[in-house]
């Protein structure tokens, strides 16, 4: 591995200025610890669902193979998709937000850092709890949409659905208290300059997911409120012998699901909009666009729920309306699409590891999003629906859309987290097994599908022309597998060994890479102010945003008005702000000087334990629960008042505590 | 809380931060937007409810209802609008309580010169007016739950039970933490008075007591008065 030609005088990878050791990081509020606490915890929870993967793959390679019973094959599917979708790409996306919204947007923190840590916590113990079902044998069995009726006492009476239903309540949580904290950090925490016409696009995704999260997940709360209900009270919610409606649960599941679908590709079209300028040398094509696609598609996300139900007979109109709705997302979605090949259209384009996966999202997302309009068609979806048509399509949306753009913000953005650099070397590798694993997993599905192949079941007969297509999906997990432990190989040596990344190693343009990498703990000595979208550029190569139109030379407002009027104005003549006039303006680069917050002056908050406890308590109070199906009434009781009481007891203690010492 | 005030509270309490964007403290843009999320919460609950409406198999109904063999002695309908319309009188009146207990905390400084500014200036009065008048709207849903069950209605009798007790139950636990958080800023007032810097916690604890009574006349309007 190489190393950079002249080592900075203060060693780059000791910018981190701040406590260590273990109790420092149970106690951290620092927002970039606790993402990089999500990060590592989000990761392992995404090779735990691989090898969920791996050993459906491993059942489904022959037919009539009996690796795996029925049972089993249940647990393994269901937890799959719960581990993927809430364990695995949910928080490697809050890694991100985590990390990059402060510095993205010129920032110290978060508008709450202790709420950010509760969030954190109440993740790792949500994950934990759900994955502590194994070892009672009784992990989730009804499918990560949990189908009511099914999942009543009636049809599930084991605790394998307990566990499902509890464990999404507490991730439910965590996902909420993030969402009101970065809502809050992005209106209000934005560096002078940074109107929100010049936010970077990562950031826009994250900001609209913000909303996503706050308006989807009551819903699923209230449809989870009546399911335990049910199951624990004996409420009628979904018991059809009482007159209930079997497709309530549908109805709720989907108006949470469907946007949460969004919620899983927003961040990684983020991490991707940041990638392709980079690399492409150009800032992005559209960007208002671009922001108004972000808008759109999660408006729209909210209005096509029943997609997800052609089969269960609603009529042709509701039909018609929710086909059309969701054939209108394909817009700003191809906008997104065409925006990221326009960008890239005349630049100077390097291939690096982030920039292949970026440019593989867009290949292989388009491929997921075609097959997604194909079943927009209720006649058509009626063919597709619980095949593997429909596996292949939203994995080539999740596996080739978010896990692609999520690989490559991790090798765009780890030089930043860690001051090091990932090995290009193995990365290419990394990624060529990957893209190559991924084709040959999930491209078949489309034929085993169409030719029959339901989802869902365990093993199947040979000669009804499946064997084929599921050896290769089987052969193609097994290369995926092999492109994620160099990976991880890449990922552990080269926080050691890499090369030394210095602030800005991909000469980016935006205000996270104005700063060392990694960071110090209060991330800007003096907050910047902020001159263009791409402010860095200004600095460093102002011919590059001659584009942007807000970057008129001499144009060095730093207003903090709410979507300038003059944002998205074209005229002919613009040439960028010169460097000169945008150091004038108070745009700055910071090298690492090894000083603290406390020696420069920087109020910084105080490492607090309480939101750790606070989670604790509320994930016993939830595992209380448990016990009534056990029929320890008592001990049920007894657990949920204990948890309740060292949650509430917490939560006084931590907000009655000032945030940090006053001067 | 006026715009200057806004300002200047952020000013006094920034020790070295810079300003916020909008001006705005963060906790009240944030009990905003979980304002937002709670109206998805309610939505799901009141849908649920309209949904489920005049689907139970069996009684009691929440209004009086003709059952074709024995239409002559129509069943007798549950809800007491009467008494409720009472409670909800209570929850709304609270409303006001904390809007005077709001300007009350927000005026601690100005001198108190007459009786009328005197009792406007108490915010330990209004506190403790909108936490009772919100314990007796508890007390008269607790009441009528109890008299629902004696009536032979409870949460698994029917669907009405389940999403009415649901829907209710889940807005009474809002109306005690409301009445939990009151108590914990009348604390305070009481260890070290409540003043203008205190303004934005017992805005953002207003903010949502509002919610919860905007929320109870769609409860109430819907669930009630429309048969």
């Amino acid at each position: 591995m190489a190393t950079t030609a002249a080592a900075p005088a203060y060693p780059s990878t000791d910018s981190y200025v701040g406590e260590s050791g273990l109790w420092s990081w149970l106690t951290t509020v620092d927002h970039k610890r606790i993402g990089t606490l999500y990060l590592f915890t989000a990761l392992f929870f995404f090779l735990l669902g691989g090898l969920e993967a791996g050993m459906i793959r491993w059942q489904l390679a022959v037919p009539n193979n009996h690796v795996l019973s029925a049972e089993a094959y249940n647990q393994m599917f269901t937890m799959h998709g719960t581990t993927m979708v809430f364990l695995a790409i949910m928080p490697l996306s809050a890694a991100f937000f985590n990390y990059l919204i402060p510095l993205q947007i010129g920032a110290r923190d978060v508008a709450f850092p202790r709420l950010n840590a509760f969030s954190y916590w109440v993740f790792l113990f949500g994950g934990i709890f759900m994955n502590s079902s194994w070892f009672i044998g009784a992990a989730p069995n009804g499918g990560w949409f949990g189908y009511a009726p099914l999942t009543t006492l009636q049809f599930s009476p084991g605790l394998n659905i307990d566990f499902w239903m509890l464990g999404l309540q507490i991730l439910g949580v965590s996902s909420l208290a993030a969402a009101f904290n970065f809502i809050t950090t992005i209106i209000n925490m934005r560096a002078p300059g940074m109107n929100l016409m010049r936010m970077p696009m990562f950031t826009w995704n994250a900001f609209v997911v913000q909303f996503l999260l706050i308006l989807a997940f009551p819903v699923i709360t209230i449809a989870l409120v009546f399911l335990q209900f049910d199951r624990f009270f004996g409420t009628n919610f979904y018991t059809t012998a009482a007159g209930a409606d079997p497709l309530l649960w549908q109805h709720l599941f989907w108006i949470f699901g469907h946007p949460e679908v969004y919620i899983l590709i927003l961040p990684a079209f983020g991490l991707t909009s940041e990638i392709i300028p980079t690399f492409s040398r150009k800032p992005i094509f559209g960007y208002p666009v671009m922001a108004y696609a972000t808008m759109l598609i999660a408006f729209l996300g909210f209005g096509v729920w029943a997609h997800h139900m052609f089969a269960v007979g609603m009529g042709p109109i509701a039909d018609t309306v929710f086909g059309v709705t969701t054939m209108l997302i394909a817009i700003p979605t191809g906008v997104k699409i065409f925006n990221w090949i326009f960008t890239m259209w005349g630049g100077s384009i390097q291939f690096t590891t982030a920039m292949k996966f970026a440019i593989a999202l867009v290949a292989l997302f388009t491929i997921g999003g075609i097959s997604g309009v194909m079943h927009a068609s209720p006649p058509a979806d009626l063919q597709q629906t619980d095949t593997y048509f429909i596996v292949a399509h939203f994995h080539y949306v999740l596996f080739g859309g978010s896990m692609m753009g999520i690989f490559g913000g991790i090798y765009y953005y780890y030089p930043k987290m860690t001051g090091r650099m990932l090995s290009e070397k193995l990365g290419s590798w990394h990624f060529w097994l990957m893209f190559i694993g991924m084709n040959l997993t999930f491209f078949p599905m489309h034929f085993s599908g169409l030719y029959g192949m339901p989802r869902r079941i365990y093993t199947y007969d040979a000669g009804q022309g499946w064997e084929g297509f599921n050896l290769a999906s089987s052969i193609g997990t097994a290369v995926l597998f092999i492109g994620l432990l160099i990976f991880v190989y890449n990922f552990l040596i080269a926080g050691r060994r890499g090369a030394i990344a210095g602030n800005d190693p991909w000469r980016a343009g935006t205000l996270e890479w104005s700063i060392p990498s990694p960071p110090p703990e209060y991330n800007f000595a003096t907050i910047p102010r902020v001159t263009s979208r791409l402010p860095l550029w200004d600095l460093k190569a102002p011919a590059l945003n001659a584009e942007i139109p807000h970057s008129e030379r001499g144009d060095t407002r730093v207003d903090v008005d709410v979507g300038s009027k003059h944002a998205g104005h074209s005229h002919a003549g613009f040439v960028g702000n010169l460097p000169k006039q945008a150091t004038e303006a108070g745009m700055h680069i910071e090298e690492a000087t090894g000083k603290s917050a406390k020696e420069l002056g920087i109020p910084m908050p105080n490492l607090t334990i309480k939101p750790l406890i606070c989670a604790a308590g509320m994930t016993i109070m939830f595992s209380g629960l448990l016990f009534i199906h056990k029929d320890k009434m008592s001990l049920a009781i007894a657990t949920i008042l204990t948890g309740a009481l060292i949650m509430i007891l917490s939560l006084y203690a931590w907000v009655l505590t000032p945030l940090e010492d006053h001067h | 809380m006026t715009h200057a005030a806004a300002a200047l509270s952020t000013h006094d309490d920034t020790h070295g931060h810079p300003p916020t964007s909008t001006g705005l403290d963060h906790k009240k843009i944030a009990i905003w937007a979980f304002i937002g999320s709670e109206c998805m919460l309610f939505a799901s609950l009141i849908s649920t409810y309209l949904i489920y409406k005049g689907r139970s198999v069996v009684g009691p109904y929440p209004h009086e209802t003709c059952l074709p063999p024995t239409c002559s002695t129509p069943l007798k309908a549950i809800l007491n609008i009467p008494v409720t319309s009472a409670s909800t009188f209570v929850l709304l009146m609270s409303s006001l309580a904390m809007v005077l207990a709001l300007a009350a905390v927000e005026n601690k400084d100005q001198p108190k010169d007459t009786f009328g500014e005197r009792i406007l200036g108490s915010s330990k009065l209004w506190l403790w007016a909108t936490a009772i008048l919100g314990a007796t709207f508890l007390s008269f849903q607790a009441f009528e739950f109890t008299s629902f069950v004696h009536e032979g209605l409870t949460i698994r009798t029917n669907l009405f039970g389940s999403s009415f007790f649901t829907l209710t139950g889940f807005h009474g636990a809002h109306v005690t933490a409301g009445v939990l958080w009151l108590l914990t800023l009348l604390a305070i007032d009481y260890r070290r008075g409540l003043g203008p810097k205190d303004a934005v916690n017992v805005d953002i604890a207003a903010l949502y007591w509002h919610f919860v009574d905007v929320v109870w006349i769609a409860i109430f309007t819907l669930v009630y008065l429309i048969k």
